[in-house]
């Protein structure tokens, strides 16, 4: 692991109204990792990530990125520098086929830039860019899958078409805000594998989840947050080991029962 | 036993689903399936100025088709960009007093002033509408609504432009065949235009907008960018309009503020089936000459007009041109579910 983070944040704070969301959230990113965030419904999570990504203004506190300071930069501009992000609640654009979902992504400037995912600097035609990425992400390339409208897609299909509009932008970042939620177990067996080959490829991950188990599995480092305050940050053995985590997290001694056979 | 309820089932026709992707064609059967309603519109638009009887039906082919114009940009802003926009009369009274101050104080022809109008016209508008960009949907259609209110007012109490009176003398074109084709050729230039628009990657983008802007974001582009663009091409169609509007009349005055220009496309679009383009002039070619066809009735053609438009809105919500759509290209029959 590189000793200089590719993600600094630093003491973020966000108080919608009278209710504090964040205080004084700070962390490192390293380059090439899979960051876990975890904690209870509320504890700020997906906060943090709209925080750093722009898409809400925060209250205090900075980010970097690879040293530049990015806290009071536009969503785009963020995501030109090439942190993106997923949704919680997908937002494909529903009334276009999958394969034109990514010729908007391949539109942006980044994408020009880069040529898009394993684009070398040059970019092809969109429609044809678009459906490799999704054969790559497990759309079956020589089915209907690809051509179907995004609002008849099912959920698998539209987490991992939600993965590559991140992708399209060849980015150096993907905050994945609950990738594995509402999936079910052989759609999660399925992803797990499609994150650990991201990583590989060079891309950072950040990962909100509540699905410990899979997490846990694919997370180098796992922050936990609780009340919008940063309650410790550790591999994912010392976060189960944690006493405040436990109570904070899952308010009984039930921890090993629901993380299950983590270590084999 | 108990008999099954009566259903009606819709197939598409195989030449349909073959005809999606143009290398599919494979003869001229379906090479003709693609290409005739399309080349029937042209020709019926076409030959419109020929069959009709006498100027006045001529003229109101004109009218229809500056409101088709309209119509056009405000199916493409409300159903392909998101924004709903019911800035079309400030759109065709911008357009329109632009044309009339080229040609009276500046002696440029209608072939000079059509184009400046349409382009500076556009220009304006967009910087004018700049600041509401960042409004969506029925908010964006309030804002909107107020600029030719206000644009009306403006002229009316600083009495600029002519004030009431409004600008007179304004050239007509060299001659009726010139005005009923440059429009017409117009209408179509645009209905073609923004329907290759849409469905080119830039296209695309904008859709994106409409469907989901926070994703747009996420992906890197600026928003405002591609809503500026858009409402740029929307503004064109309507000042185009507005300029052709006051060398048909020869005259500009604040009437060009009217809310008829804004309410009647809408009306339209309805009509024809929005979200299709064509289906918005197909409209204004209907609507048009039905409420002149209604002038003999006096005041009481507004009261025929909205029992229209409510039959349609109730009876046939989807609009002609998708009701039209749905028999061309797909088989109905009744089957029973057992």
């Amino acid at each position: 692991m590189t000793p200089e983070p590719i993600l600094q944040v630093k003491n973020i704070t966000k108080a919608f109204g009278g209710i504090q969301a964040l205080n004084g959230v700070s962390f490192d990113v390293y380059e090439g990792e899979i960051l876990g965030i975890i904690g209870p419904n509320g504890s700020g999570k997906t906060t943090v990530v709209n925080c750093i990504t722009g898409f809400i203004r925060k209250t205090a506190g900075e980010v970097f990125f690879r040293g530049k300071d990015i806290s009071r930069k536009p969503p785009h501009k963020i995501a030109d520098m090439g942190i993106t992000r997923t949704f919680q609640i997908m937002r494909p654009y529903f009334t276009l086929p999958a394969y034109k979902n990514l010729v908007i992504p391949l539109f942006s400037p980044r994408a020009k830039r880069t040529g898009g995912w394993r684009g070398g600097g040059k970019l092809g035609d969109r429609k044809t860019v678009g459906i490799d990425i999704l054969e790559e992400i497990g759309f079956e390339r020589d089915s209907f899958v690809p051509y179907k409208l995004a609002s008849s897609l099912p959920t698998g299909y539209l987490k991992r078409l939600e993965l590559a509009r991140c992708l399209a932008l060849k980015p150096d970042i993907i905050f994945c805000d609950e990738i594995f939620s509402g999936l079910s177990m052989s759609e999660i067996s399925s992803m797990v594998p499609l994150i650990e080959r991201l990583q590989m490829d060079g891309i950072t991950l950040v990962m909100i989840e509540h699905r410990l188990r899979e997490l846990f599995r694919v997370a180098n480092r796992v922050m936990v947050l609780n009340f919008g305050e940063k309650l410790m940050e550790g591999t994912a053995a010392a976060v189960m080991a944690d006493e405040a985590v436990k109570k904070a997290y899952f308010g009984s001694e039930k921890i090993e029962e629901l993380i299950g056979d983590v270590n084999g | 036993m108990q008999t099954g309820q009566q259903r009606k089932e819709r197939i598409d026709r195989g030449i349909r689903i073959r005809s999606d992707g143009l290398y599919a064609l494979m003869s001229w059967r379906e090479l003709s399936y693609l290409t005739l309603p399309r080349l029937a519109l042209i020709a019926g638009m076409l030959t419109l100025p020929l069959v009709l009887p006498g100027m006045y039906w001529q003229r109101v082919v004109s009218i229809a088709c500056i409101y088709a114009l309209l119509a056009l940009s405000f199916d493409f802003l409300a159903h392909f960009v998101g924004l709903v926009c019911l800035g079309g009369a400030f759109f065709v009274g911008t357009g329109g007093y632009l044309a009339a101050i080229l040609n009276t104080s500046f002696g440029l022809p209608p072939v000079m002033t059509i184009p400046l109008a349409t382009v500076l016209g556009a220009a304006l508008c967009t910087l004018l509408l700049l600041p509401c960009l960042p409004l969506r949907g029925v908010y964006f259609a309030i804002v909107s609504l107020m600029y030719p209110l206000f644009a009306m007012r403006v002229i009316e109490a600083l009495n600029i432009f002519g004030g009431t009176d409004g600008i007179l003398g304004i050239d007509s074109f060299s001659s009726r065949w010139t005005e009923q084709y440059a429009v017409i050729g117009a209408t179509l230039l645009f209905l073609f235009g923004t329907r290759r628009l849409v469905n080119m990657d830039i296209g695309l983008v904008l859709r994106g907008v409409k469907d989901n802007d926070q994703a747009i974001r996420a992906s890197g582009m600026n928003i405002t960018r591609y809503k500026t663009l858009a409402v740029f091409i929307a503004s064109a169609m309507g000042c185009m309009g507005g300029a052709f509007l006051v060398h048909i009349y020869m005259w500009s005055g604040i009437s060009q503020f009217a809310l008829d220009f804004s309410i009647l496309p809408i009306a339209a679009t309805v009509i024809g089936g929005s979200g299709t383009l064509a289906g918005a002039v197909i409209g204004c070619l209907i609507l048009v000459p039905i409420s002149e066809l209604l002038r003999d009735f006096g005041t009481l053609r507004i009261v025929f007009y909205a029992v229209i438009l409510m039959g349609f809105i109730v009876f046939r919500s989807e609009g002609l041109l998708v009701y039209g759509q749905r028999k061309y290209h797909q088989f109905e029959r009744w089957t029973t579910r057992l």
